[in-house]
């Protein structure tokens, strides 16, 4: 395989829960399931634990999709993390939609530590529909930029 | 006015409460400033028109911790941020005898400067007894007028309402100044396209120099450590704020209040820069109201706030990209 300079590698933090996404795509590794490399996981103890502050940052250190991957609602190993989460990302989304951040760049996907299947899927997608978008220029710290 | 000095000096005298907190005249005739009055003969100094835009109930954090009851005006909208104190544990209610005061709608002197009003001497139209429907300034070109509700603060022209939610008694009258939607700004960007949406913000940000005003004022964020204090956070000073920065730091402000802004409207009315800062808890209030059911805050100190809250049924992140 030859190293392309020029072509788009999106960089694309996912921020896993330690429960149920992390051993999910424990499990697609396991279970030689191939999902791009793009994509750098990040463990997190409840998909609650993401702090919008978490998702910004990403994108300002040069990110150019985030997702958040946790429990399905009603599994949460602390019972309720999950659905708090889900509010959350909701408005955080919806405010950076707002702002003009293209919406498909974030994304909130329940996974169990079963759903390897599911896990190289998402992220598959995920990796395309920000080939798609291309490049993140609206967000990211300008400073690190020529 | 009179009125109520009248009754701030029967309270202080008969020892029922420590301290008055109201309003003194500034050092223009039209930036009156909060202060607080521990004895009678202060009170000759205590103003009240339409320039006191400033919500006090912040300052109850403090005098919560103050021996004694301290007398607090609060007009309609202040008294949303007391209840969501209380509710926050923040203010302790017996340490206060709150007095609502009436509003006709408060000012805003930037508005009167831009129709061309410079050089103001004093002012006159602006007292609580007043009809409120011109105000007339001296200025040194001469006499000059406008309309009420043309100088009126952003805030008041999509008002609440003007039924006090917590008092121990009311003075003076009010009026209703609501002649606007409250949510068409909001509506109005949700409609621009993402590059539009970004230009927009970016033209309004680009202007915050990062006083804090906003942050300061505001009665929810009361923490007494703030994440902008934090060394660690990039945008802890101007030096090191980059375009992206400034977003994030409003962003971030707004949402660290979502679900428990009242929508008083004080992060607009300070910031010196002049940015539209309620256009970004607005819009945290328009998506609770539609995604999680019409909220609020401050309306009463028992209601669990929206995000501290969840229902099995909520919708799913994904509805920001399908509603487009």
């Amino acid at each position: 395989m030859s190293i392309e300079t020029n072509e788009f590698r999106p960089k694309i933090v996912a921020f896993c829960c330690n429960w149920c996404s992390y051993a999910g795509a424990d499990l697609a590794g396991s279970s030689r399931l191939a999902y791009p490399a793009d994509v750098k996981i990040i463990r997190v103890p409840c998909s609650c634990r993401v702090n919008p502050m978490f998702i910004l940052r990403a994108f300002e250190k040069g990110a150019d999709g985030v997702i958040l991957c946790g429990c399905h609602p009603g599994d949460c190993h602390y019972t309720t993390g999950n659905y708090y989460a889900r509010r959350r990302m909701t408005l955080l989304f919806s405010m950076l939609d707002y702002i003009g951040v293209e919406n498909g760049r974030t994304r909130v996907e329940w996974v169990s530590a079963a759903e390897g299947v599911k896990f190289s899927q998402t992220m598959n997608e995920f990796v395309e529909k920000i080939h798609s978008l291309g490049k993140n220029v609206r967000l990211g710290d300008l400073r690190c930029k020529n | 006015m009179q009125e109520l000095i009248n009754r701030a000096k029967e309270l202080l005298e008969s020892g029922e409460v420590a301290r008055v907190l109201g309003w003194k005249a500034g050092d223009l005739p039209y930036n009156p400033e909060p202060a607080y009055f521990e004895k009678a003969e202060d009170l000759k100094d205590f103003v009240y028109n339409g320039f006191c835009g400033a919500n006090l109930s912040k300052y109850m954090i403090e005098a919560s911790k103050l021996e004694g009851k301290t007398m607090v005006c609060l007009k309609p909208c202040d008294t949303y941020s007391f209840n969501q104190l209380i509710k926050e544990h923040r203010v302790d209610r017996d340490k206060a005898y709150i007095v609502g005061v009436g509003c006709k709608g408060k000012l805003d002197i930037e508005k009167a400067k831009k129709l061309g009003i410079k050089g103001i001497e004093s002012v006159s139209g602006a007292e609580m007894s007043d009809a409120c429907d011109t105000l007339t300034f001296q200025t040194i070109y001469g006499e000059k007028s406008c309309a009420y509700a043309d100088a009126m603060l952003e805030r008041c022209h999509v008002c609440k309402g003007k039924d006090h939610m917590i008092y121990d008694e009311i003075i003076g009258e009010s009026r209703d100044t609501k002649d606007a939607e409250r949510f068409a700004e909001v509506e109005m960007i949700e409609a621009m396209s993402p590059a539009e949406k970004f230009a927009f913000f970016q033209e309004e940000l680009s202007k915050c120099i990062r006083c804090n005003a906003c942050r300061n004022v505001c009665p929810a964020c009361s923490c007494r450590k703030c994440v902008f204090d934090s060394t660690k956070f990039d945008s802890a000073q101007k030096a090191n704020v980059d375009s992206f920065e400034e977003k994030m730091f409003h962003v971030i402000r707004a949402f660290h209040v979502a679900g428990r802004c009242t929508d008083c409207g004080e992060c607009s009315r300070v910031c010196p820069q002049g940015i539209r800062l309620h256009l970004f808890n607005r819009k945290y209030i328009k998506d609770i109201n539609e995604l999680y059911g019409e909220f609020q805050a401050g309306a009463d100190a028992e209601a669990r706030g929206p995000l501290t809250n969840f229902t099995f049924d909520d919708c799913e992140p994904s509805i920001v990209a399908e509603r487009g």
